[in-house]
């Protein structure tokens, strides 16, 4: 029975090349919901690629579409009948197969959940069970998609639970969420996430409910096992502290749509559409030297009310940089110098007044 | 940190700690409830083979007798038959068909709850609607109706009063089940892959076992008395088979005379009802974390 369990600790990455391979394939991606006040568009035509072994943070403010997006992803958006998902999101498993996970039947949709795709959520409190002792729970969650006895999944769970940074891992099995901290439980949803070996994880802001101390220690526990398991993660935060840690590339959306995309380094320090600019400004700094000392910026009004969006631009009723055109149509996402993309009309301008 | 996530946690987790236990304990009348239905079970089940007289034996030469009589503490009936005796195997009957009646009607209203309360909707609506529907009709008048219809034993019996009592644990735990169902390690089991039978009988019915014992307890209790009235009014256990509904009905004709033929029954079921609904009292608060907080 052993046998079947694989060898221990996770699987390394195929081949170095794999660094290349799209693992997740994402087209025109729309989330509608169906409310008593007409479609509310919470994720708007989003589409990007995820390659195998990079880190990928999404980044937005609360009701920008972000998790519902990574929802969608892994159906598992909340009551079918009211919810509209529309678009593809290709994904390619292990031996290259490629499929569209918005048509396969739950069934098929069950087997991919927790297997080839895991996700760790943001309340580490409120996502473990709290009747089941944690051994259980882990075991289950490999038990699920591997056909293992009992007794083989609890030696797995010791050993998922051990590289997930629990000490005394054995007798830690038989303790209940309650007895764990805030950190330890968020290590074992990760264990969890990470039973069965996923290509890609997708992280809904693992690391907000956590004091900062545990969120460095979490961060560092998810980058030491992507090296180690070679998966593709999807990181979902609002906090850009976070996303210039671990993120390869960034993606920002607003209003449920992708406002900028590229690189980490160019985006973080030269953003070019104004709503990233805002965002990477009202983040408070720490060091006490610096020059002027000058007030957080905040940037003004809200977000658009999702059941009206505005005409133009999602963003103009808040840009400083708005001109009459920005609200005659939607801008389009478009290509920008090192490989960026932005959906902004003026970027040139802005860019070049900022320089 | 322990006491502010034992706060968090719903009113469920009989596992946890042993709090529910201690609040348990505090509980006297639930106390009291458990002895007496102790004492009351064993009773029944281990009395009838030390007391030397027969439940069924007629003696025509001591009808009537006034308790204590000659060995026969509680007295003699109509027939000379020993009244104790009678009463303890009345118990088995009643409190047989009590936890029989129990365990089918919660076994059947958790099923009906769980699927109502995880796939919501029009199964939601189907279902519930049907609880409703069942609600509606008097339960004595369709347990007399249905006992016209068939033949009264402690199996029917049994099957009818459940058939008549599964709605409130249906009621409960489709409640507690949709509340759960939001939870967000709900979420987490199915993003692992768990199946839909796995969701609702591992992740969600544990969760909801509390309310779940303590609907269970008070339907024992309800139970025994529906029995009571059936076979009080003759459509029940049949004579010469006693139960204490039917040792009452015995009793009316000769309640000027005899008055200790009422009365034993009556304090028997009078004991074993609210011994039940104690312990469900003391269940409910025991299971509720909450009242930690007074």
């Amino acid at each position: 029975m052993q046998g079947t369990l694989g060898p221990v600790g996770f699987a390394m990455p195929a081949a170095a090349h794999a660094a290349t391979e799209t693992v997740l394939d994402v087209q025109d991606l729309s989330v509608t919901f169906a409310t008593e006040n007409g479609p509310l568009v919470a994720v708007r035509e989003v589409s990007f690629d995820l390659r195998a072994g990079e880190t990928l943070a999404l980044v937005g403010e609360s009701g920008s579409g972000k998790s519902v997006t990574s929802l969608a992803i892994m159906r598992l958006t909340p009551s079918a009948s009211r919810v509209k998902v529309s678009g593809s999101v290709q994904f390619t498993d292990g031996e290259g197969r490629k499929r569209d996970l918005l048509q396969l039947d739950l069934d098929a949709m069950r087997r991919v959940r927790g297997n080839e795709i895991s996700m760790i959520f943001q309340e580490p409190m409120t996502s473990l069970n709290p009747v089941h002792r944690i051994g259980d729970q882990i075991a289950e969650a490999v038990t699920f998609h591997q056909r293992v006895s009992a007794r083989a999944a609890l030696v797995r769970a010791a050993e998922l639970l051990d590289q997930v940074g629990i000490s005394d891992a054995r007798r830690r099995l038989s303790a209940y969420p309650h007895q764990l901290s805030g950190g330890m439980r968020q290590r074992v949803m990760i264990a969890m996430a990470l039973a069965c070996n996923p290509r890609v994880l997708i992280a809904d802001e693992p690391t907000t409910a956590l004091d900062v101390t545990v969120q460095a220690q979490i961060l560092e526990l998810l980058k030491e096992l992507q090296t180690a398991t070679g998966m593709a993660v999807i990181f979902v935060t609002h906090n850009l502290g976070v996303v210039a840690e671990i993120a390869d590339r960034v993606m920002v959306m607003y209003a449920g749509a992708i406002v900028e995309r590229g690189d980490v380094v160019p985006v973080m320090t030269r953003p070019l559409m104004p709503y990233t600019q805002g965002l990477l400004h009202s983040v408070p700094r720490l060091d006490p030297d610096a020059p002027g000392r000058e007030p957080l910026e905040a940037i003004p009004g809200n977000v658009p009310d999702p059941l009206q969006p505005p005409p133009g631009c999602a963003f103009a009723p808040r840009c400083r940089h708005v001109e009459p055109a920005c609200e005659a149509a939607v801008p389009v996402l478009e290509q920008a110098d090192d490989g960026r993309q932005v959906r902004c009309r003026r970027w040139r301008a802005i860019d070049e007044a900022q320089r | 940190m322990p006491t502010a996530s034992a706060l968090a946690q719903p009113a469920v987790a009989v596992k946890i700690g042993s709090g529910a236990w201690r609040r348990f304990c505090r509980h006297r009348l639930a106390l009291f409830g458990v002895a007496a239905i102790l004492l009351m079970v064993l009773a029944s089940i281990v009395g009838p083979s030390l007391i030397p007289f027969d439940s069924l034996k007629i003696d025509i030469r001591h009808r009537f007798a006034p308790p204590p009589f000659e060995g026969h503490l509680f007295g003699t009936d109509q027939l000379g038959r020993d009244l104790l005796v009678r009463l303890l195997m009345a118990g088995r009957i009643s409190l047989s068909i009590g936890f029989a009646a129990m365990t089918v009607s919660t076994a059947f209203g958790t099923l009906i709850g769980v699927a109502a309360g995880y796939y919501g909707g029009a199964v939601r609506v189907a279902l519930m609607r049907f609880v409703d529907a069942m609600l509606c009709f008097p339960q004595i008048f369709l347990l007399l109706v249905l006992a016209a219809f068939i033949q009264p034993n402690v199996v029917t019996l049994t099957l009818i009063i459940a058939a008549s009592s599964w709605m409130e644990v249906a009621r409960v735990v489709e409640g507690q089940v949709r509340s759960l169902r939001e939870r967000d390690f709900i979420l987490a089991a199915e993003m692992l892959g768990a199946s839909g039978r796995y969701v609702m009988f591992r992740e969600l019915l544990p969760n909801a076992i509390g309310p779940i014992i303590v609907a269970a307890t008070l339907t024992v209790a309800r139970a025994i008395l529906l029995e009571a009235y059936v076979s009080f009014l003759g459509y029940g256990i049949q004579p010469p088979m006693a139960s204490w509904g039917n040792m009452l009905n015995n009793a009316q004709q000769y309640l000027g005379s005899a008055p200790w033929l009422a009365i034993f029954p009556g304090l028997m079921i009078t004991l074993a009802v609210s011994s039940f609904n104690f312990v469900g009292d003391g269940l409910r608060d025991a299971l509720d974390a909450r009242f930690d907080l007074n």
